[in-house]
């Protein structure tokens, strides 16, 4: 199974310390591979690393990419694009 | 053993008597054991154990704080993080240094972010950094013991904070009597040195008169009756002092001065009886900028209402964000700078983010309602500045009355801080004045208040200095607009009657400092006696 998708950041700070933390946690309540990129063709970050999602240090108006591969993989896509439309429930 | 004489800087006055403690730098020393399995091991453990102990600090906190160690449990449960620094161990490297490294790659991407949040995030990585440092040498934070004489180059506030301060003192070798912990210091009665030099080994005794700037290491039993002695006497002073701290200043001949107090915290207010003062002359706003994120209007309103409440009609001033310089604030104050005293900083910060500082004024103008609040603006150096945020100010009360919210204009005032308002006083239209005289002194002596070999330059009491605050006094006098003095100066019984000579008669300051504040502004006469 594989699933894709795209969210904008719209919330103030950005993929900041919280909403990464937050990012990492939904993802690894999920079974399948989950990255992320800042372009549709990578380079491809980790969803479930704290440490390399702020790496990425995506600041608001950046669009994630999201590409999965596992058995919950487009269950998992969808959660975390939704997460990130919610503002990551911080505002 | 014979006694030792040491001079510095008081920073606080007070006395205390005890055994000498020193706080330790954090880093210790590493001993490798140069196996690459063993040191591995030893870093696994040290972040384990680093992760422990700010899960269990986590239990405690709340609020901002909870939210910054749980960033920092997430982040050094990542094995992402560690992974740099066990490639270099694999390749021979000492664990202390691999992780050393490693972090410090980790800080350097932050750092050089365009993006001030993430900018800001260097700082997180920092404490991470020592705090697995410090397990892995085995040094950590020690407790402070009580009763004790606290030696350290430098001290956090957030260990200043955490520390039981009965009978004990706090000597630096560095710091300045302006520095955060000095204020904090002189807001609680500690005794506090600084710009210390000298033999002030663990273990030794300690006699510190800190009004002084006095230390005697193993003082002989003459010294400690003359100690003692003299101990008593100003605690004698002081107690004739407080006996009349509820009543207002008057000097010998009977001109009534007005006692202000200098304010960081509400919380200082909880113990205080308001009749000790005639107002609050500066409330300082940096500490509510202190979390991670910044607060909105109705936390900055809440503070402002509990502080204007407690004063119950008398002036409360305000002072608007004074952050740059040396108050940085993560993701607000530029990093970097050159030379931050003449950077971006007080209103040049806030006219620099108007939303920020529009927040802030929104909260005063509806706190304004609850009391008799002031605004004050600080490091003010040309008049377009003061007129920006007269405008601003404008813009806010409109908004508020169009939206109907519960709101009043609060007057507008500038400090003089900046020789060149201090000087051309009059092309400044505001509606009252405070003389600054920590960054007056600064910024007309040239001499850097953190800096103690030019510290005894920087003296309020200098006539280049005086004769500026004469200049505002005349100019206040002239239009009818309020002159306060709200920079240390203010309750310095050693300087007080040089700045009543001079004409002020608003002098503000810590709650600490009011009672022999008074009993120096009791012993003045303005007009010498026949």
């Amino acid at each position: 199974m594989n699933g894709t998708g795209q969210a904008t950041l719209i919330n103030a700070v950005g993929l900041h310390a919280r909403p990464s933390v937050k990012l990492t946690q939904a993802a690894k309540g999920f079974t399948a591979r989950i990255e992320f990129a800042l372009s549709p063709d990578g380079p491809w970050t980790d969803a479930k690393s704290p440490v390399k999602v702020m790496r990425v240090k995506a600041s608001k108006g950046a669009t994630l990419y999201f590409r999965s591969d596992g058995a919950d993989a487009e269950a998992a896509v969808r959660a975390l694009v939704d997460l990130v439309n919610r503002k990551f429930d911080e505002e | 053993m014979t006694a030792v004489r040491i001079h510095g800087r008081c920073a606080a006055p007070g006395f205390a008597l005890g055994p000498i403690h020193r706080v330790a730098a954090r880093r210790g020393t590493y001993q490798s054991s140069g196996a690459p399995k063993t040191e591995a091991a030893r870093l696994t453990a040290a972040i384990a154990s680093a992760s422990a102990a700010l899960e269990a600090s986590m239990t405690s906190a709340r609020g901002e704080a909870r939210d910054m160690l749980g960033f920092q449990v997430a982040m050094l449960s990542d094995a992402a993080l560690a992974e740099r620094a066990f490639h270099a161990i694999e390749a021979g490297d000492p664990a202390d240094q691999s992780w050393a490294t490693a972090l410090d790659q980790e800080i350097a991407g932050y750092l050089d972010s365009a993006d001030e949040y993430f900018r800001a995030r260097a700082s997180d990585f920092k404490d991470i950094k020592a705090r697995v440092l410090g397990s892995l040498t085995g040094v950590s934070q020690q407790p402070i013991p009580r009763g004790a004489i606290v030696v350290a180059d430098d001290l956090p506030p957030s260990l200043f904070l955490a520390t039981d301060w009965t009978d004990s003192a706090l000597l630096l070798r560095s710091g300045s009597p302006t520095s955060h912990v000095a204020i904090l210091a002189r807001a609680r009665g500690v005794p506090m040195v600084v710009g210390l030099n000298g033999d002030l080994a663990a273990g030794r005794f300690a006699a510190v008169d800190a009004a002084a700037g006095a230390v005697i290491v193993d003082p002989s039993p003459e010294e400690r009756r003359v100690f003692a002695a003299r101990r008593e006497a100003v605690a004698e002073a002081l107690r004739d002092a407080a006996a009349h701290v509820n009543e207002p200043a008057r000097t010998a001949d009977g001109e009534r001065i007005s006692v202000l107090l200098n304010i960081a915290d509400p919380k200082e207010l909880e113990a205080l009886n308001p009749a000790i003062c005639d107002g609050i002359g500066l409330v300082r706003t940096e500490l509510l900028f202190d979390g991670r994120s910044l607060p909105d209007e109705e936390q900055q309103l809440a503070v402002y209402r509990r502080i204007a409440e407690w004063a119950a009609g008398r002036p409360t001033t305000i002072r608007t964000l004074d952050a740059g310089g040396d108050k940085p604030i993560p993701g607000l104050t530029p990093e970097g700078e050159s030379n931050p005293f003449l950077g971006l900083r007080g209103v040049r910060l806030t006219l620099a983010h108007p939303q920020v500082f529009k927040t802030q004024l929104r909260a005063l103008a509806r706190a304004a309602v609850s009391g008799a609040i002031e605004v004050m603006i600080p490091m003010i150096a040309v008049p377009r500045e003061f007129d920006a945020v007269r405008r601003l100010l404008d813009e806010v009360v409109l908004e508020l009355e169009r939206e109907g919210t519960q709101h009043r204009r609060p007057p507008l005032g500038m400090m003089v801080e900046v020789p060149s308002a201090a000087i051309a006083i009059d092309q400044f239209d505001a509606e009252f004045y405070s003389i600054g005289s920590n960054d007056l002194v600064q910024y007309v002596l040239a001499a850097g208040r953190d800096i103690p070999s030019v510290a005894d330059l920087a003296k309020t009491d200098e006539d280049a200095v005086l004769r500026l605050i004469v200049n505002v006094v005349d100019h206040g006098l002239r239009t009818s607009r309020k002159v306060s003095l709200c920079g240390d100066a203010g309750g310095d019984p050693a300087i007080i009657p040089a700045l009543l000579i001079c004409g002020v008669r608003h002098l503000s300051m810590s709650p600490a400092r009011v009672a022999s504040a008074k009993a120096a502004i009791a012993d003045f006469r303005m007009t010498p006696s026949s």
